[in-house]
């Protein structure tokens, strides 16, 4: 199982979102359709209309940032930690 | 007349009412620390119509129906999957720069204006929205529709012709103006007159940026547009444009506009120097009115800072009710006018930058 990490800015939104939630998932884009399905409408805060991620959120799959932000397809095979975290950036 | 303003800020969106003291005062904030592209009434149906535009998780489109003291979110306009922008890049909406209400005989219709350039329309009232394929497949847009300002083109300006739904004229910055006159079906580009002044050919029948275009609501024959390249009008509804800028200035460069209710001769403009200098005219801020279809402008100070003044208004941070006036500024000022725009009142300087003003109606 998968823990997933998520920033707090996204319980604002999603109130019911609980960091250190555990999923299985194969690839980043699966974890995603999975959180989306128990969240609706959190794919579109995370990705664009085409799937990919969004310029300022960051993915960090045990701690390195995934490498496919196009298709999302970094593997999650053998992966205990995911984050999900917003890029720094405002004013 | 109306006493409620609605305000779309870098930093939530916001509400004044004029009380019976004769005071606007701040009612309420939605969105806190959200920016908030657009934000607009349907008269229709009273529903308030929120566009954000969230710095991390994307644009958002959000609905109330009780004045702002509750919203939904809606699925917005999205672009369908695998529909390219370039021929090497999908689309992608990244901002909403316009909502605009279909016409009487279509409660349920609502369009709005995206960036890249995308126009969605819904006919169940917002719940979802579907991007207009005949506009966006137009074959000059790949090459002609750019970013001017922003990296995107953005279809800024929706005009829907209130004798007929089906006749609709929108305008791209940049990309130009277009008009339909089957719902959408068919689009035929109107940019006859306008001026590109930044293309080889300033005549170019394509590229040219309206930054903001609205139609006349006495006569809807009769068009205005700040452009960038200088003021237009055009009184058969589009296919021919005037250049009605002031010889001189200051009425030229900017981007908000507004249109008399009642006489589609007068229009008001906030000036600022030009494409290069995108800051008040010697650094005081007045507002251009004209009276006679832009041969003639004044300007106007009376209550506007007019020393060491930086201000700025957006092409949708301007909006007129009756004989009041109401517009913000990009360093979080907004005015008032009371009297068609010859003297002003501030009603905040420590607001956020005002990225759109709409009186409730």
């Amino acid at each position: 199982m998968i823990v997933v990490k998520f920033t707090s800015h996204l319980q604002r939104f999603f109130p019911d979102l609980k960091s250190g939630t555990s999923l299985e998932a194969a690839t980043v884009a699966d974890l995603i359709r999975m959180l989306d399905t128990e969240h609706p409408g959190f794919a579109h805060y995370i990705t664009d209309e085409q799937g990919r991620l969004r310029k300022h959120v960051n993915i960090f799959v045990e701690g390195d940032l995934i490498t496919d932000r196009e298709t999302l397809q970094d593997s999650l095979q053998n992966v205990k930690q995911v984050y999900l975290m917003q890029a720094l950036s405002g004013g | 007349m109306s006493n409620h303003l609605i305000l779309g800020t870098r930093k939530g969106l916001l509400q004044f009412e004029h009380d019976e003291t004769g005071d606007w005062r701040f009612v309420r904030e939605s969105f806190r620390a959200v920016p908030v592209s657009f934000a607009r009434v349907d008269p229709r149906s009273g529903t308030l119509w929120a566009c954000l535009d969230h710095g991390h998780w994307g644009t958002k489109l959000h609905r109330s129906k009780d004045q702002g003291i509750t919203w939904e979110e809606v699925e917005g306009p999205k672009f369908p999957e695998n529909t390219p922008y370039s021929e090497d890049k999908m689309a992608t909406v990244s901002y909403i720069w316009f909502l605009k209400p279909g016409g009487a005989d279509q409660p349920g219709r609502l369009y709005i204006g995206t960036e890249p350039g995308g126009l969605f329309v819904s006919d169940d009232g917002g719940d979802t929205f579907t991007l207009m394929e005949t506009l966006w497949n137009t074959p000059e847009r790949m090459k002609w529709w750019f970013g001017g300002g922003r990296d995107h083109p953005g279809l800024c300006s929706i005009v829907v012709d209130p004798r007929d739904s089906r006749h609709i004229t929108i305008g791209v910055s940049v990309g130009g103006v277009y008009e339909s006159c089957d719902g959408g079906e068919t689009w035929t580009v109107r940019n006859t007159g306008l001026k590109a002044c930044y293309l080889p050919d300033p005549a170019s029948p394509f590229g040219h940026d309206p930054h903001f275009m609205l139609g006349a609501p006495s006569n809807p024959d009769v068009l205005w547009q700040q452009n960038h390249c200088g003021i237009f009008r055009s009184t058969d509804g589009g296919q021919n444009w005037q250049d009605v800028s002031q010889p001189g200035g200051p009425a030229y460069f900017g981007f908000a506009l507004a249109v008399d209710e009642k006489d589609d001769n007068v229009a008001w403009v906030v000036p600022a120097i030009d494409a290069e200098f995108r800051v008040a005219v010697e650094r005081a801020l007045c507002v251009c009115r004209t009276d006679d279809g832009g041969k003639t402008w004044t300007d106007f100070r009376d209550g506007l800072p007019q020393e060491a003044t930086f201000d700025v208004v957006f092409r949708h941070a301007l909006d007129i009710s009756g004989d009041r006036l109401a517009f913000g500024t990009t360093t979080g000022n907004v005015y008032i006018s009371e009297n068609r725009g010859e003297s002003w009142a501030c009603i905040g300087h420590n607001l956020p930058p005002v990225y759109s003003v709409q009186f409730w109606r």
